[in-house]
């Protein structure tokens, strides 16, 4: 019997309805996750690599809606489920943490309160050994005197200790997947990189899969093992992350890590893509980088490219087939 | 500190332009238009006002003259019912007064009172408010503490403390004489507390940017410049403020009217012709307070939908 | 926390001694005591003799002094028209309009929180619509008229439900109840309905777009994304937020009911305060009024200090900041 990938997104498109039509924020993506896998998503702000992790956790805000593709966890189909059988696969086999730990905790809870009512929902466990599993897992992300702290609420913790707990919360029933989205951008740059080891260490201990939507390079290269680059709601270029940072293939990454501040000093300046990210309700024909990319071609201007390989990883790019055909 | 009175000037131009493209803007008219309701609610609206304004040229009857009443018309169900009289369309009270011209006149005190009390809240809220948020200290201290504590009191119960003077001080003859601007002062006053505490948010926001420090530095009076940026800037919510407050008004003055401190019954009111019909409703003479009533309840109801769609439209955050 | 009680203990005591300067002013200077209380052919001896006998030639302060001091012991003086102390006929009024009060009050929350909490929750659909468009009319339809509908459709025509007075009451000590008796308790529903209408569409339409608002934060979305209970979601973690606001307006609203009970009373002719107060007003018993207004403001002040306390019970965060202070 073939063995299914973990998750595998088959053409997601993702649209909102508007007054002028609907606006296509997810165009045709397709990706797979492995078990235990670490998988960067990468791009600008308004890419879609938010809505592409609420769209498979099954969360899109309406109207927001998935129009067409699949989503299938080991094989199995979520994108259609019932909203009862998705909200029971929710926090159970895929877990999620938000970007803002200050605003992810419910107020008026304790935070034992708030895990161990997460635990029971999902395991067959009597509230004690709830009570038991919260203290060890807020060991585990590391928050000290963790038996004492579950009567504490929210607000008597730190911004990171908060983080520590969401990320305690999301990992509570054991879920084969994490998406951890943008989980370290409202927190102090000093425990930004103690968050992201946590989450990388936490989720390798428990054979957690992780998909990490950021918008720093840095982070990708640290923790990732594959990275997806998204632009205007599709994925540019996806392969494994050494590949992808030390040879790019798209020229959108390329101009992305030139935009990276490089610690061993060999560039003297960085370079910056000219241009911004195109509006939903304005993306060109073709490739949707074809504006701001230094080599467009004709074909560009009218046909989209589809994801052709580049090495280990692959690019949506003409430019590739033309180099590929020279070269033979 | 050179560019400052350009960019003050600029950003006037860009308030007065602002508001107006506001209000013309695609988006209200388009919600306008688009709710049926509103459309409804301004067409009552428009049509009470009108009744109110001509009443002596509308109404069939003149309750007041009583010289065209006659004794013997009195209690006539209306139109529609056993023994009803065609010249009365809402049929008749115990002296023999039309009702539906009862409902014009007393429409056209009951807006009277409506539109003065906010107007006069209005101003006296919108200048308090401009003092508190621009004097700051000890002036915005004592007014607001003296809106917290009148925000306690009920419009309803200050009205009567304030009736309660009036008689103690005029007698009762007196206060009839003055009635209706004694209601239109009691409610004026435990109106403004909304308006004041509106403005002077916008005040205290305006007093700390720029172009005030620079306007005193070139010798422009500060609250004068004050003036000018924070009217175009609270006319908004001031407007939605004053609609919703007309309604309130109106079911004030009533309710007031209808408890017999209100207007008197020589020219009575909705409220205070619902107090007449009242005594009647046991004997089966329901049109003499429900037709008033209705009246009442309709049109505020049509000013809260418009309040309701004007404060939307305004604000669409606020939904 | 004591502090915070504290705190607040003493601006409760500077309101009413706000307000009881306002009384004060009322009674010692508008319509001269003395006038009300003596006959036309009393001799200006005789009125001299009482003004110094009242106090009435001591200084303001003194007065004040005076007036506060029987205040605390509950003693207004006697009442213009009823030739009564002011305090045994308050006193007497008081159960009515403190059990019509309470029942409204929570006829008010037992229907307009689940109203407010469904219509927050499926905006759209139909019974919410309605919900919406009746709480409007409720709103926009005046306390008396409500009153007389009722009336007119349950006691006039269909003959259900008395239309005034309290029904039969129960002396319980120096309290009298209508509630143990079933004509009593039958005399109370309309004149409750007319006053919780209103409060009940209040505390709907605050309900709902405090829902709207929480329903939209991070905490509701993590909480989804943990897969919890949409019960729970709903009734534990979104509703215990919209709670704090719903107890403010609740408590100010609890004090409005007792001053709108002014209105259904007289509607009613329900033998409470505020009919009282009514009459004291239209006949400008002064005594009754400035007694009536420092009640008020008592039950007020002491509302607003228990909404405040309760603020502490809710909301964990109070507990900490406040405490700092």
């Amino acid at each position: 019997m073939m063995r299914h990938p973990l998750l595998s997104v088959k053409d997601l498109r993702v649209e909102f309805p508007t007054r002028r039509g609907a606006l296509t924020a997810i165009d045709g993506i397709s990706f797979d996750l492995r078990e235990g896998e670490v998988l960067g998503v990468v791009g600008e702000s308004g890419a879609g690599k938010s809505i592409t992790g609420t769209a498979v956790i099954g969360l899109l805000e309406p109207p927001g809606r998935i129009a067409s593709g699949e989503i299938r966890l080991k094989g199995e189909r979520i994108d259609n489920l019932p909203p009862a059988a998705m909200r029971k696969l929710r926090g159970k086999r895929i877990g999620m943490v938000f970007q803002d730990p200050l605003t992810s905790l419910n107020p008026l809870f304790t935070i034992g309160d708030q895990i161990i009512e997460t635990i029971m929902t999902h395991l067959p466990v009597s509230e004690r050994e709830a009570r038991d599993r919260a203290v060890a897992l807020l060991e585990e992300v590391g928050i000290p005197a963790a038996g004492q702290r579950l009567s504490a609420y929210p607000h008597q913790f730190s911004g990171g200790m908060r983080q520590r707990v969401v990320i305690a919360l999301a990992l509570c029933a054991e879920p084969e997947l994490v998406i951890a989205d943008e989980p370290t951008t409202a927190l102090d740059v000093s425990v930004q990189s103690q968050i992201i080891r946590l989450l990388q260490r936490v989720c390798r201990d428990h054979g957690t899969a992780v998909m990490l939507i950021t918008h720093d390079m840095g982070v990708i290269a640290e923790t990732a093992d594959r990275v997806a680059v998204m632009y205007s709601g599709r994925i540019a270029e996806i392969g494994p992350v050494r590949d992808v940072i030390k040879s790019p293939s798209h020229p959108y990454t390329i101009g992305l890590m030139g935009a990276i501040p490089s610690l061993t000093g060999d560039h003297d300046r960085l370079t910056q893509i000219p241009g911004s990210m195109p509006r939903l309700d304005s993306i060109p024909r073709g490739c949707a980088f074809n504006p701001r990319c230094s080599l467009t071609m004709d074909r560009c201007r009218v046909e989209r490219p589809d994801l052709i390989p580049a090495g280990d990883s692959h690019a949506a790019c003409w430019k590739l087939l033309e180099t590929e055909g020279a070269g033979r | 500190m050179t560019n400052a009175p350009d960019e003050s000037a600029i950003k006037l131009e860009a308030g007065s332009r602002s508001r107006w493209s506001r209000i013309l803007d695609s988006d209200i008219m388009h919600s306008f238009l688009r709710s049926k309701v509103t459309i409804l609610s301004a067409i009552v609206t428009l049509l009470f006002l009108f009744g109110a304004a001509f009443a002596p040229w509308i109404a069939p009857h003149n309750p007041f003259d009583l010289a065209t009443i006659s004794i013997l018309d009195a209690r006539l169900p209306p139109i529609g019912m056993e023994y009803s009289d065609p010249n009365y369309l809402l049929g008749t009270d115990d002296q023999g007064r039309d009702v539906f011209s009862g409902i014009l006149y007393g429409a056209r005190i009951s807006i009277a009172v409506g539109f003065l009390s906010v107007f006069f809240a209005a101003i006296v809220g919108v200048l308090l408010g401009l003092i508190a948020g621009y004097v700051g200290g000890k002036v915005d201290a004592v007014i607001m503490r003296v809106a917290e504590v009148q925000l306690t009191f009920p419009a309803i119960l200050i009205a009567l403390l304030v009736d309660g003077v009036a008689r103690a001080t005029f007698g009762n003859l007196d206060r009839e004489r003055f009635a209706f601007w004694i209601l239109v002062f009691s409610i004026a006053l435990s109106f403004w507390v909304q308006f004041a505490r509106t403005v002077r948010g916008s005040t205290l926001v305006e007093r700390n940017k720029e172009y005030v420090q620079a306007a005193r530095l070139i010798g422009i009076p500060p609250f004068l410049i004050m003036i000018r940026h924070v009217l175009p800037n609270v006319i908004g919510p001031v407007l939605v403020i004053a609609t919703i407050n007309l309604g309130l008004a109106i079911i004030t003055e009533a309710t007031l009217s209808f408890l017999g401190v209100g207007i008197p019954p020589t020219q009575p009111s909705l409220g205070t012709l619902v107090r007449i019909g009242n005594d009647f409703l046991f004997s089966g003479e329901w049109w003499i307070a429900m037709f008033p009533g209705f009246a009442l309840a309709v049109l505020v109801l049509a000013v809260n939908l418009l309040g309701d769609w004007l404060r939307d439209a305004l604000n669409p955050k606020l939904r | 926390m004591l502090a915070f009680t504290i705190r607040r203990l003493l601006q409760a005591i500077l309101v009413m001694l706000v307000v009881a300067l306002i009384s004060f002013t009322l009674f010692r200077f508008v319509g001269d005591p003395v006038n009300q209380m003596v006959g036309v052919e009393t001799t200006p001896e005789q009125r001299e003799a009482l003004r110094e006998r009242l106090g009435l030639n001591d200084p303001i302060l003194v007065q004040f002094g005076r007036f506060i001091a029987k205040a605390a012991q509950f003693d207004f003086g006697t009442s213009y028209q009823f030739r009564q102390p002011v305090a045994e006929l308050i006193g007497r009024r008081l159960p009515a309009t403190l059990e019509l009060s309470f029942v409204s009050a929570v006829f008010a929350l037992l229907v307009g929180i689940p109203m407010g909490v469904y219509t927050g929750l499926h905006r759209d659909s139909w019974l919410s619509k309605l919900f919406l468009s009746i709480s409007l009319i409720g709103i926009s339809l005046p306390t008396f008229f409500i009153g007389i509908l009722l009336i007119f459709v349950f006691a006039v025509t269909l003959q259900w439900l008395p239309s005034f007075g309290r029904g039969d009451v129960v002396q319980l000590g120096w309290w009298s109840t209508g509630l143990l008796t079933w004509s009593g308790i039958k005399a109370l529903i309309l004149p409750a309905i007319t006053l919780g209408l209103f409060q009940m569409t209040l505390i709907m339409r605050l309900v709902r777009s405090e829902m709207l608002e929480v329903i939209r934060t991070d905490y509701i979305k993590f909480a989804r994304a943990r897969g919890l209970r949409q019960r729970s979601i709903n009734f534990r973690h979104a509703l215990k937020n919209t709670l704090v606001p719903v107890i403010t307006i609740t408590g100010l609203q609890l004090g409005s009911i007792i001053a709108f009970a002014i209105i259904t009373e007289t509607v009613f002719q329900w033998p409470g305060m505020g009919l009282l107060f009514l009459q004291s007003v239209q006949n400008v018993d002064i005594p009754i009024m400035a007694a009536y207004l420092m009640l008020i403001a008592f039950l007020f002040v002491t509302i607003n200090l228990i909404v405040d306390l309760l603020y502490f019970r809710v909301d964990p965060r109070l507990r900490v900041e406040r405490a700092a202070h």
